[in-house]
């Protein structure tokens, strides 16, 4: 399980990477997403991996760590609204720039010019 | 009976008040927003100060949030450093907003709330002693800096907003990543809590702290504006407006804070296999910061951008001086911080004024028109340049004395001498030239009719003012970041205060 598991998080992180390597906003996003979710797997993992126990102490032998959980949640709310501002933003930049480039082709000639 | 909960309003104060200006008030709701907006800055500056004088006997005191107790409870922690700091936001927040409030607040809507959260956010973030809470923190001043530094809108600045929110974003899941293979390793979260088990670590499991220790410091580097993660800083802070950029002037000294706070409680010297984790790695990229940007500085031509740079060199000396870890060295860190943060806050408000009084050629440094109120400007960009620079007599050359002082090796005094001292030259020189260009290559003529009201220019001059204060009373503050350093370097009563609660339970 830990393998299959570890295996999991890790093809996810390096996708997530390519993505965010990438030069137009779209596949960014996407990565971040991606990378948020492999984040919340391994958060996840960090109490230990258990199967069919409660995060209760004394009910049996080997119980669940219940912390993980909490801040995964957390995570996840956090990530949500996260992801949510960055596709608006990219809309944003895409609509009043014209183009999903992240960098600017012509940076020179607008260097230190505020519209 | 209040005085117990005190250490926590500095966060309250701030929220509560960002809470009421989103309500729909009335038909002139800009009007009660600044009002309230102002009097939360007021009492966060006096409850900081009775914090800051509460604290200075060198008491630590911890509050548990909901009376949960650490370590497992979230704690607020207030020691001198972060008491210090909660002040330096405070004097730092009231100038800037009163500059925002002659219409600069009304470019974009909700700027009055945004900036009572970013306050919270960065408050929080001095102030909690649970590592996972350090990461919320950091996300609510991140969500209300992205909202701020869109403020007013137009392209180049929603660029640079993209370039910052992607990167931020990628370094929260960093964040999470280095929390979770220390809580893997550790079982904790609380700070103090974690200090003493890294502490016992050994072999393989020592090994791993340290890989998530690492991760932390590449999070609080990009935060810090270190040098291969720095390259969001100069493009953001140039295009926003002139308060905002004089805001996030604090921004990067909450990274030199979380890697001052963390490297000193739970990677320090006292951590067994984990001691001094990532010192060596602050040295180098300190001096490299230190270099690049007074290569930046010397290559810009706008005064906004030349003033990011300084932010960058700023944080180039104090990590490099970090590094050194003698007393002497954070103490010298902590004078500076408070020195660089007001002055490029500063700088920032008086290069909005500069620019649009200078209409078309705005901050560029080019020859330009007269500006209206060309003597008085003049002479804030000549005392704040002098303090920015470090040359006597202002607290900037205080600032760069301490730190020269605190080398102590031959190998440290031949590289952080004259890489200080050159960059120094080097904002001189950019500094002298962007000042002469702008008022003294101007053209001929009527100067331009754009001015700005007195107290904009008032609140520019309190900013400054500080570092005159900063030297007429260096030996108390520099007394003070020596306690502050001491404290920092025996966190011994740092951890037995936030965890006392716990054994006094059990005994």
């Amino acid at each position: 399980m830990e393998l299959l598991y570890s295996i999991t998080v890790g093809t996810l992180t390096a996708c997530s990477v390519f993505l965010i390597l990438r030069g137009r906003s779209f596949p960014i996003v996407i990565g971040i997403t991606m990378l948020s979710y492999a984040v919340n797997l391994f958060l996840f993992s960090t109490g230990r991996l258990v199967i069919n126990e409660l995060p209760l102490i004394g009910q049996s032998q080997t119980p669940t760590d219940p912390l993980p959980q909490a801040l995964v949640l957390t995570a996840i709310v956090i990530g949500f609204a996260m992801t949510a501002y960055s596709i608006i933003l990219a809309v944003r930049v895409r609509g009043e720039i014209g183009s999903d480039e992240v960098n600017d082709p012509n940076y020179s000639a607008s260097e230190g010019q505020r519209s | 009976m209040i005085s117990q909960h005190l250490t926590i309003f500095p966060i309250l104060i701030p929220m509560l008040a960002a809470l009421i200006q989103l309500l729909p008030l009335g038909d002139h709701p800009q009007r009660i927003r600044r009002a309230i907006g102002l009097t939360s800055c007021t009492l966060l500056i006096l409850v900081s100060v009775y914090l800051l004088v509460e604290t200075s006997s060198g008491a630590v005191t911890s509050y548990a949030l909901g009376s949960w107790q650490a370590p497992f409870g979230i704690v607020l922690v207030l020691d001198r450093l972060s008491a210090l700091m909660i002040l330096l936001t405070s004097v730092l927040a009231l100038p800037v907003l009163i500059f925002a409030c002659f219409g600069e607040d009304n470019l974009g809507s909700h700027f009055q709330a945004l900036y009572q959260f970013q306050l919270m956010g960065i408050i929080g973030a001095f102030l909690t002693g649970d590592l996972f809470n350090l990461f919320v923190f950091f996300e609510v001043l991140l969500i209300s800096s992205y909202a701020l530094l869109m403020h007013g809108g137009g392209k180049l600045k929603l660029r640079a907003t993209l370039h910052y929110v992607l990167l931020n974003l990628t370094g929260s899941a960093i964040f999470l990543i280095s929390l979770g293979v220390l809580y893997g390793i550790t079982g904790t979260l609380n700070m103090a809590d974690m200090a003493n088990k890294v502490a016992a670590l050994t072999g393989d499991e020592a090994l791993i702290a340290r890989a998530g220790g690492l991760l932390l410091l590449i999070v609080f580097g990009l935060k810090a504006a270190l040098l291969p993660l720095y390259f969001w800083l100069p493009q953001a802070y140039a295009m926003t407006t002139g308060t905002v950029a004089a805001l996030f002037a604090i921004m990067t000294k909450v990274g030199v804070y979380a890697i001052i706070r963390v490297f000193t409680l739970i990677f320090g010297d006292h951590a067994g296999e984990a001691a001094m984790l990532g010192y060596d790695w602050l040295w180098w990229l300190g001096l490299g910061t230190l270099a690049i940007g007074g290569i930046g500085v010397l290559g810009s031509r706008d005064l906004r951008l030349i003033i990011s740079y300084l932010v960058v060199i700023s944080v180039g000396t104090l990590l490099t001086t970090f590094s050194m870890a003698n007393a002497q060295a954070i103490a010298a860190v902590i004078y500076y911080t408070l020195h660089s943060t007001l002055i490029t806050g500063a700088l920032f408000l008086l290069a909005d004024v500069i620019a649009e009084q200078r209409g078309k050629t705005a901050s560029r440094v080019v020859k330009g028109r007269k500006m209206a109120q060309h003597a008085t400007l003049g002479v804030l960009f000549f005392v704040a340049a002098i303090a920015i620079i470090g040359l006597p007599p202002l607290s900037g050359f205080v600032g760069k004395l301490f730190i020269l002082e605190a080398a102590r090796t031959g190998a440290q005094v031949a590289l952080l001498w004259p890489l200080v001292l050159f960059s120094t030259f080097l904002i001189m020189i950019a500094l002298t030239r962007a000042g002469s260009r702008m008022f003294w290559h101007t053209f001929d003529g009527k100067p331009n009719d754009v001015s700005h009201p007195g107290l904009q220019l008032a609140s520019i001059g309190v900013l400054i003012g500080a570092s005159l204060a900063l030297t007429i009373f260096a030996e108390p503050v520099a007394q003070f970041s020596k306690d502050i350093a001491a404290q920092l370097l025996q966190p011994t009563d740092y951890i037995s205060t936030v965890l006392e609660h716990e054994r006094g339970n059990h005994e």
